[in-house]
């Protein structure tokens, strides 16, 4: 496919692939003329999500979330601790996140943890615990841009399937986890605290959408070729009951007025109505069995 | 609505400030700046030659390195080095030092909320000590959002984590120009009214944000006059 350089300084034509490496700016401002972008998406429109729960059967919660090429895992794994003195009524949410050098060519073993992981320690403040430690694991395992998106789809998903198993009092009055294995000879004393595994109740949803902001043209869930040259990202995360939980915008050469916050917010409200259609369906999916 | 503060300020009232250049004399340039008890110094190293791996060696590379005032460098702290990187990167014009790296330190002397905020404020100072060229210079706000709905400017600590949520708010400041108003205005806006960094915790509605940004940027509007006439003090 050739394509006719008409900028002046290369005369000639040109193919596309060298056009795009040479001048990546460039080649993206002509799609973005005419609204599109280079894998025929529309700019508003976010790339192909899909969820699967349960992906890790020796967690007590899991998912597997893909948008467009970047795929995240998360895992959740609970614990029984004893609650700190000044909120004896909650437990405490531990996120780790890993990046390891599979999921992309720039990623050296040893390099530390993004910022995203700091970001998505207080959205779990919206969702409810009870007394327990779950330490929740997010592995990535391929990037291609909107990291944060993926990682908060998948906590979440992690943490709508997730079952508190049954925990039970020993002897020495220390909560002790119930094993699913047998052990009933010589143990049925013990009082099963909660009888049946339970669901965790979780409060309002957050969802996410990463933009990218470029002279007036806003890029929604951008792949990493379109990160790594339109510099500014803007974060918005927003829950199901139409609040605003982060607004992130870490510098970037463009600036964010009144009208591009809106446009976002905008944007990741539609966003938010098909993440919550996915995370429906997933679970409808899972109930079946 | 008037809420009660516990130090008597109204609800847009900021703390006192105070800002003091080239105290460090070894550095190329070096600011502190505090606002009320919260007090931040940075130092500005460069630009010293070569750039970091994976920087783009056509540009100048910016590196800022935090310090907090006790325990060990964590997430936090990296976060936050991140972020103050971003903005620094977004108001310094980095293609008149190609290949070069700018170092910038903040070390916390004590936070009493709005920390990163007043950070931000410092290193902008410290930059212009050092002589690193700039577009313009970055004001920074925290604002937050009680429980009730009504915002307030510049919390301590204790209000920042009794509030709902807060944002910190990063604006360019209003440029002073010979010629006459209406050469920048962006989308019916002028320059100074655009966002560059903005990090939020805590649950808001989106109309509460938009007047945290509002009232952030009425405060800001002062906070560069104050920049400014400290900035221009010194130089006499």
């Amino acid at each position: 496919m050739r394509l006719v350089d008409s900028s002046g300084d290369l005369s000639g034509e040109m193919e596309v692939d060298a056009f795009r490496r040479l001048f990546p700016l460039r080649y993206y401002e002509r799609h973005l003329a005419e609204s599109i972008r280079p894998d025929g998406r529309p700019l508003g429109m976010a790339r192909d999500t899909t969820l699967a729960l349960g992906a890790v059967s020796s967690a007590d919660g899991s998912a597997l979330a893909k948008i467009g090429s970047t795929t995240m895992l998360a895992a959740i794994k609970m614990e029984v601790m004893t609650p700190s003195a000044e909120s004896p009524d909650e437990g405490c949410i531990a996120i780790e996140f890993h990046m390891p050098p599979i999921c992309s060519p720039i990623v050296r073993p040893g390099r530390p943890a993004e910022a995203a992981v700091v970001v998505s320690k207080q959205l779990s403040d919206t969702i409810l615990s009870s007394g327990m430690i779950d330490l929740k694991e997010l592995a990535l395992v391929n990037a291609d841009g909107a990291l944060f998106d993926a990682a908060l789809l998948s906590a979440v998903a992690a943490f709508s399937h997730l079952q508190i198993p049954v925990v039970s009092l020993n002897d020495k009055g220390k909560i002790v986890a119930f094993t699913e294995e047998g052990d009933t000879v010589g143990k049925l004393e013990k009082e099963a605290v909660n009888k049946e595994k339970r669901k965790l109740t979780l409060g309002n949803i957050p969802f996410s959408l990463t933009c990218t902001l470029h002279k007036k043209h806003i890029l929604a869930d951008p792949s990493s070729e379109e990160e790594s040259i339109m510099e500014t990202l803007v974060t918005v995360v927003m829950d199901s009951s139409d609040r605003l939980v982060s607004f992130y915008k870490p510098g970037g050469p463009a600036l964010a007025y009144t009208s591009l916050v809106t446009d976002c917010v905008r944007l990741t409200r539609q966003r938010m109505k098909e993440l919550e259609k996915i995370l429906d369906e997933a679970f409808s999916g899972m109930e079946v069995d | 609505m008037e809420t009660d503060r516990k130090d008597g300020r109204t609800p847009n009232q900021l703390r006192m400030l105070s800002c003091s250049r080239n105290i460090l004399h070894r550095a190329h340039g070096s600011a502190s700046w505090s606002q009320g008890e919260t007090k931040v110094l940075a130092a500005v190293y460069g630009p010293n030659a070569g750039t970091k791996k994976n920087e783009d060696p056509e540009k100048a590379c910016i590196e800022v390195i935090w310090k907090p005032k006790t325990g060990q460098i964590g997430k936090a702290e990296k976060e936050c080095e991140m972020i103050m990187k971003k903005t620094i990167q977004s108001i310094c014009l980095l293609t008149i030092n190609p290949n070069t790296t700018t170092s910038v330190v903040v070390q916390v002397v004590n936070d009493d909320g709005a920390l990163l905020p007043c950070a931000i404020n410092a290193a902008c100072a410290a930059l212009v000590d050092a002589g690193i060229p700039m577009k313009h210079l970055a004001v920074a706000i925290c604002c937050c959002v009680a429980e009730e709905g009504s915002v307030l400017l510049d919390p301590t600590k204790l209000e920042e984590q009794q509030m709902r949520g807060f944002a910190y708010i990063v604006f360019p400041n209003s440029a002073l120009s010979a010629l006459p108003k209406g050469s920048s205005l962006v989308d019916g806006e002028p320059l100074e009214h655009g966002i560059i960094t903005s990090v939020t915790h805590g649950v808001m509605s989106v109309d509460e944000y938009l007047r945290c940004v509002g009232r952030g940027r009425a405060a800001c509007a002062k906070l560069s006059d104050v920049l400014r006439r400290s900035l221009q003090k010194s130089e006499s």
